[in-house]
């Protein structure tokens, strides 16, 4: 194999990994501030992927002009689902670790089934977009632009995220996380940071899914797909770290373009996987990890 | 501290073996009417959905060992069952070896499996635990998904055989498996029973209620999680080998994919973890609503029957975190 195409194989892998990274990022952050893993976090993309659709379909504009009104549904819908099922779910003094798992849970069947009664088990591709199907040639290093727009964003997403985190709302983020009884003496009104926290999640899974529905097929199941990858990521990374889902998105986004040239394509995932395993054997909360 | 060990406290000597004799009755009196509903249930599609519904009562009571008494919530298991289907399926079809055989080797092959993952995955808590779970489970079905020496991607068909109580094979009369599906449960719900009041019992609830307390009282933290994982796997894989001689043929999807793992933890979560009953109560009821619910409403893959096994799962979740059960158990229910 010759260097170049090494490059080739580590800058797609790269690119993918930053996505990755953008998909799990939500699902860290949820985390971190009340210790919730959410099990339809998977379906929160396949929303945004199908909201990108569908607008793109329905206005005639661009996917990358659509994606600030899908972000800012996506906000909504998270903030839906803490305030409809997740505050109950916290509430709960019998089982809580179960609840939240199976609560979620059935919300993600839920919502998959929803998908399918509406929009059919079908798969569906936005056919025409600016960024989809051309590629940037660079110096003979082929990169396909939607991946390239898909890096970027989420870069200046997780900028963004480190900005945040200096605000005054980053601040009772950060409080609530800290001490849950403590903040209500202050007058944050926890349930209020913690519908934002959800909403914040969400949007963030649902950017990443604005840039997947350029290049990616959307169907009712995506987002098993992609979820596994976002629990492995968050894993990796540890539980509730920004900064830990950011490298290990990067990590498995190069690791499983590196599996991909040496085992057959079915079995990318493996690589990913015992990547994991190995580390967390090592490293049992994972590479950033509090617990 | 779960309800049984307080109530255990609580009762004098007597009163505590007279409530465990009473278990046991209640236990022989539930058998012997399940039992009898093949006599008045003459319809192939009701028979089958009895089946599958003792046979996940079985192994979701067999998960519950692991993920109910010792609390290490397992999103994995169907691995265990995958390994179960394949081993059967195995020895009896390139080396006819009969499936009793076989699903007693898949059993010991997932016992032994679980124990050495278990040095791996014990270290870890909580979500990690559940997610390392999920993740060794995916690795099992990608792997079997590309090993040609059993059937690959394809799987394995059952040869059509005589009717034969040694091979397990049944063309017409589904009773045979009936019978077979209620022994499995029967011999699962014994083995809880009797878990449940040893040493192991105690130890495990111990483990789930404060790790740390409980190691500094001498309880071995580590190796009660390794056994619990064993005999919970085991179960498991015996499941996982009838079903494979009940459906006759089996792919990796069709026994080792997620879908299974998160079957297998339902009934027992919706019923109540950690209890005698309520694994059974909780296939009782989510098996044949959706069996029912996919046949009348699934049909050309409308997803109406997801919406309604979905909101299902998340009613019950939040609206009976200790499961249904504790609706049968109201007098010694007082909250502890």
């Amino acid at each position: 194999m010759t260097a170049q195409a090494l490059i080739q194989v580590l800058a797609s892998g790269l690119l993918m990994g930053l996505i990755y990274a953008l998909i799990a990022v939500g699902l860290s952050l949820i985390f971190g501030l009340m210790d919730v893993v959410n099990f339809a976090h998977g379906e929160f993309l396949m929303i945004a992927m199908y909201a990108t659709f569908g607008l793109v379909l329905w206005t005639t504009l661009d996917p990358i002009v659509v994606a600030p009104l899908v972000v800012g549904l996506m906000f909504c819908v998270g903030a839906f689902v803490y305030v409809a099922v997740v505050r109950y779910a916290m509430r709960t003094k019998a089982n809580a670790g179960m609840v939240q798992i199976f609560s979620t849970f059935g919300l993600a069947i839920l919502i998959q089934g929803a998908a399918q009664y509406f929009f059919t088990p079908d798969y569906r591709s936005i056919k025409t977009s600016w960024l989809g199907g051309h590629t940037l040639d660079l110096a003979g290093i082929f990169l396909p632009w939607p991946q390239i727009y898909g890096g970027l964003i989420s870069i200046a997403a997780f900028a963004a995220l480190s900005l945040i985190s200096r605000t005054d709302f980053g601040k009772a983020l950060e409080a609530t996380r800290e001490d849950q009884g403590a903040v209500a003496l202050v007058g944050i009104d926890r349930n209020k940071v913690f519908a934002i926290g959800w909403g914040l999640g969400a949007a963030l899974v649902g950017l990443a899914g604005t840039v997947l529905a350029i290049f990616y097929y959307i169907h009712p199941q995506v987002g098993a797909t992609f979820g596994t990858i976002a629990y492995v990521t968050v894993a990796l990374g540890g539980f509730g770290s920004v900064f830990g889902a950011l490298v290990a998105g990067i990590i498995v986004g190069l690791v499983e373009a590196i599996t991909a040239l040496i085992l057959p394509p079915t079995m990318k995932a493996v690589g990913i996987f015992a990547l994991y395993l190995a580390v967390v054997f090592f490293r049992p909360s994972g590479l950033f990890g509090k617990l | 501290m779960s309800d049984a060990t307080l109530s255990s406290l609580k009762l004098s000597g007597d009163a505590f073996l007279a409530k465990r004799r009473r278990q046991l009755m209640v236990a022989a009196a539930v058998f012997a009417a399940v039992a009898c509903l093949p006599l008045g249930i003459g319809d192939v599609y009701l028979q089958n959905v009895l089946i599958l519904t003792l046979l996940y009562a079985a192994v979701s009571q067999s998960w519950n060992i692991l993920g109910g008494y010792c609390g290490q919530i397992s999103l994995g298991h169907a691995l265990y069952f995958g390994i179960g289907a394949y081993a059967a399926s195995v020895l009896f079809v390139n080396y006819d070896i009969v499936p009793w055989f076989g699903m007693v080797v898949g059993g010991v092959l997932s016992a032994a499996l679980a124990v050495a993952l278990g040095f791996m995955t014990f270290r870890l808590k909580g979500h990690y635990f559940a997610i390392a779970t999920l993740v060794i489970a995916e690795i099992g079905l990608v792997l079997v998904h590309n090993w040609d020496f059993v059937g690959g991607a394809l799987g394995i068909q059952w040869p059509f055989g005589a009717d034969s109580i040694w091979t397990l094979q049944f063309a017409r009369d589904k009773v045979p498996y009936f019978y077979f599906a209620l022994g499995l449960l029967v011999v699962v719900w014994l083995v809880t029973y009797v878990i449940e009041n040893s040493r192991w019992g105690f130890w495990w609830r111990a483990v789930k209620d404060d790790p740390e307390a409980a190691e500094s009282l001498g309880v071995e933290v580590f190796r009660s999680k390794l056994a619990a994982a064993a005999v919970s796997a085991f179960f498991t894989a015996v499941g996982g080998g009838f079903y494979a001689a009940f459906v006759s043929y089996i792919d990796p999807e069709s026994v080792m994919s997620f879908r299974f793992s998160l079957l297998f933890a339902l009934p027992a979560v919706l019923g109540g973890i950690g209890t005698l009953w309520g694994a059974p109560l909780g296939a009782a009821i989510l098996i044949p609503l959706t069996e029912i619910t996919r046949s009348y409403l699934g049909g050309s893959g409308s997803g109406l029957d997801l919406i309604i096994y979905g909101a299902l799962i998340m009613a019950v979740a939040l609206a009976k975190p200790e499961g249904l059960l504790s609706l049968f158990t109201r007098k010694s229910g007082g909250k502890a």
